[in-house]
């Protein structure tokens, strides 16, 4: 889907961007993961044009993005930037409208798309549409912002540290929505963030970034379990390091089949730090596991956390 | 609603104005005795309300002019295009607001003749400034990410202006140009020292004349002219707020 090809961006003497390549396929959630300066934030403008580059190319689905005009390009990548920018004087509607309009869309067409939107995103259409952004929480702007991104149904969605600046109790909520909204939708989604929680949880593939360079490239699993070298080793924290690979890691890899056990099962897509949270909560070393249709199917005991 | 307009202070200056401006001469009883010796104690040689439309006529164009240009000016430096010539364009405000507008008619004169276009080149010049200086805090007052955001969705640079700077710009903006029609309207009156019909020709008749009654009336109907110009602009302007706010 996108195709980074020995790109360098420099302001000054100062090399932002070095000779970074990256491809990142269809239906990929990709986390751009580093400490500020990294090149992290160019490396994702440069993708819709907001900063040019100086030499390498990027293309997105197969076409060299120079050859496109620049706002034709951007009204076929979805935005969403941590400062949210909603335009405080238009509706959450007009808010969400603002790419479907640019593309001349029909009226009709325009209203339905903001009300799958926002039905997409829990808010319920009929009493948000009318809002102005400063009636919303910031959790709901954020929710906003993303759909407003989403809403001409662009091929790739780029994302700048949208959830940096909430708490971390709608931090969490947003989190789980994006990773349900990226299963639902498939889309392609290139994330940029500092925090490693947030990238092991969001992330089909992590690049790792230093100095405008890709470190290591990988699945979060991969991360932990081989970091590359000792900046890797460092930026995801020596300490605490099991308790992470048990966040990554899945039930469904550890499941005994066809064993049973009492109590309230745990879901397959449930990760092994949950399963941990729950034994110690419940007083127990065996929880049954479900599958998505709630079906018991197995069982998960304390020793296969460690295995 | 009829309560607001009964209570606001808009109904009665304006009615006020009105009727200083079209019967001023039921004063005359209480002028005569106040300046007995003055014949005539209204002044006569124009109504006041030409004198009026002809100033409004003065104020409107220049300031409409102004506020164009102040606007584009504005809009123009404030674009990555435009950065360089920030600081010129301000000077330049700056020089036509110190430039004393008796000055601007002395030097206008004698390049375009008497009457009412050396006025509205001053009332224009001067007026630039307070446009140019409000236009540009406007602009530069609209949040980084709302510009990000629209950029970034692919609003073309006409968008951007169109539907996001110059609407969230548009208070402050306007509080600039209310200053400066404000400003006009009284600079205008000098106008008549050049042969401009205005609301100060009586002032200057009286004065040189030496009839104060005159003076008196010219000053009175201009500081309300600015007065109900001033309070219908601060009505515009709430109008204007719970948009953006």
């Amino acid at each position: 889907m996108i195709e980074i090809d020995k790109v360098s961006k420099s302001y000054g003497d100062h090399r932002v961007v070095d000779d970074l390549s990256l491809t990142v396929g269809a239906g990929e959630l990709c986390v751009l993961l580093g400490s500020s300066g990294c090149g992290k934030s160019t490396t994702l403008r440069m993708i819709n044009r907001l900063i040019p580059t100086d030499s390498g190319s990027i293309r997105v689905g197969g076409e060299d993005v120079t050859l496109v005009p620049p706002e034709a390009l951007r009204r076929r990548i979805g935005y969403a930037i941590q400062s949210i920018g909603l335009f405080p004087h238009w509706t959450v509607e007009d808010n969400i409208a603002t790419v479907p309009r640019l593309l001349k869309w029909r009226e009709a067409r325009v209203r339905d798309r903001v009300s799958e939107l926002l039905e997409l995103f829990r808010l319920d259409p009929p009493s948000y549409r009318g809002k102005y952004p400063h009636q919303l929480s910031g959790g709901e702007q954020q929710r906003v912002g993303v759909a407003r991104a989403l809403a001409a149904d662009p091929e790739l969605l780029l994302m700048d540290e949208p959830f940096a600046a909430v708490d971390p109790i709608t931090r969490d909520a947003l989190q789980a929505e994006l990773t349900r909204i990226h299963r639902v939708t498939e889309k392609t989604i290139v994330f940029v963030t500092h925090d490693i929680e947030e990238a092991l949880r969001l992330a089909t593939v992590i690049a790792i970034m230093d100095r405008g360079q890709i470190v290591q490239l990988g699945t979060p699993l991969d991360i932990l379990e081989h970091p590359a070298n000792d900046f890797v080793r460092d930026f995801v924290g020596r300490q605490g390091l099991g308790l992470k690979l048990l966040s990554v890691r899945k039930v469904a890899d550890r499941l005994h089949a066809g064993e049973a056990a009492d109590g309230e099962p745990l879901s397959l897509e449930a990760s092994l730090g949950e399963a941990l949270s729950a034994m110690t909560a419940r007083h127990t070393d065996r929880l049954p596991v479900c599958d998505a249709e709630g079906r018991k199917i197995g069982v998960i005991a304390l020793g296969d956390l460690v295995r | 609603m009829r309560g607001r307009l009964l209570g606001s202070p808009v109904l009665w200056v304006a009615l006020l104005f009105a009727a200083l401006l079209l019967r001023m001469d039921a004063l005359r009883p209480l002028l005569v005795q106040v300046f007995p010796r003055v014949e005539p104690v209204v002044y006569n040689r124009d109504s006041f309300l030409s004198l009026f439309l002809s100033q409004l006529g003065l104020v409107a164009v220049a300031s409409l002019a102004a506020s164009l240009v102040g606007v584009a000016l504005a809009v123009f430096v404030t674009r990555p295009a435009g950065r360089d010539f920030r600081a010129m364009v301000n000077a330049l405000a700056t020089v036509g607001q110190t430039f004393p507008p008796a000055a601007v008619l002395a030097i206008a004169v004698p390049i375009v003749g008497f009457g009412a276009r050396p006025t509205v080149i001053a009332l224009f010049l001067y007026g630039l400034l307070p446009i140019i200086e409000n236009a540009i805090a406007g602009l530069e007052g609209v949040p980084h990410g709302v510009h990000e955001a629209a950029e970034g969705m692919g609003l073309s640079a006409w968008q951007r202006v169109r539907d996001v700077d110059l609407p969230l710009a548009a208070p402050v903006i306007l509080a600039g140009i209310r200053v400066s029609v404000t400003i006009a309207i009284g600079t205008a009156t000098i106008g008549s020292t050049v042969g401009a019909l205005t609301l100060g020709t009586p002032i200057f008749d009286g004065l040189v004349a030496n009839k104060l009654p005159f003076v008196l009336e010219g000053a009175v109907l201009v500081a309300l002219f600015a007065v109900l110009t001033d309070l219908l602009f601060a009505r515009l302007e709430r109008w204007l707020q719970p948009v953006t706010d």
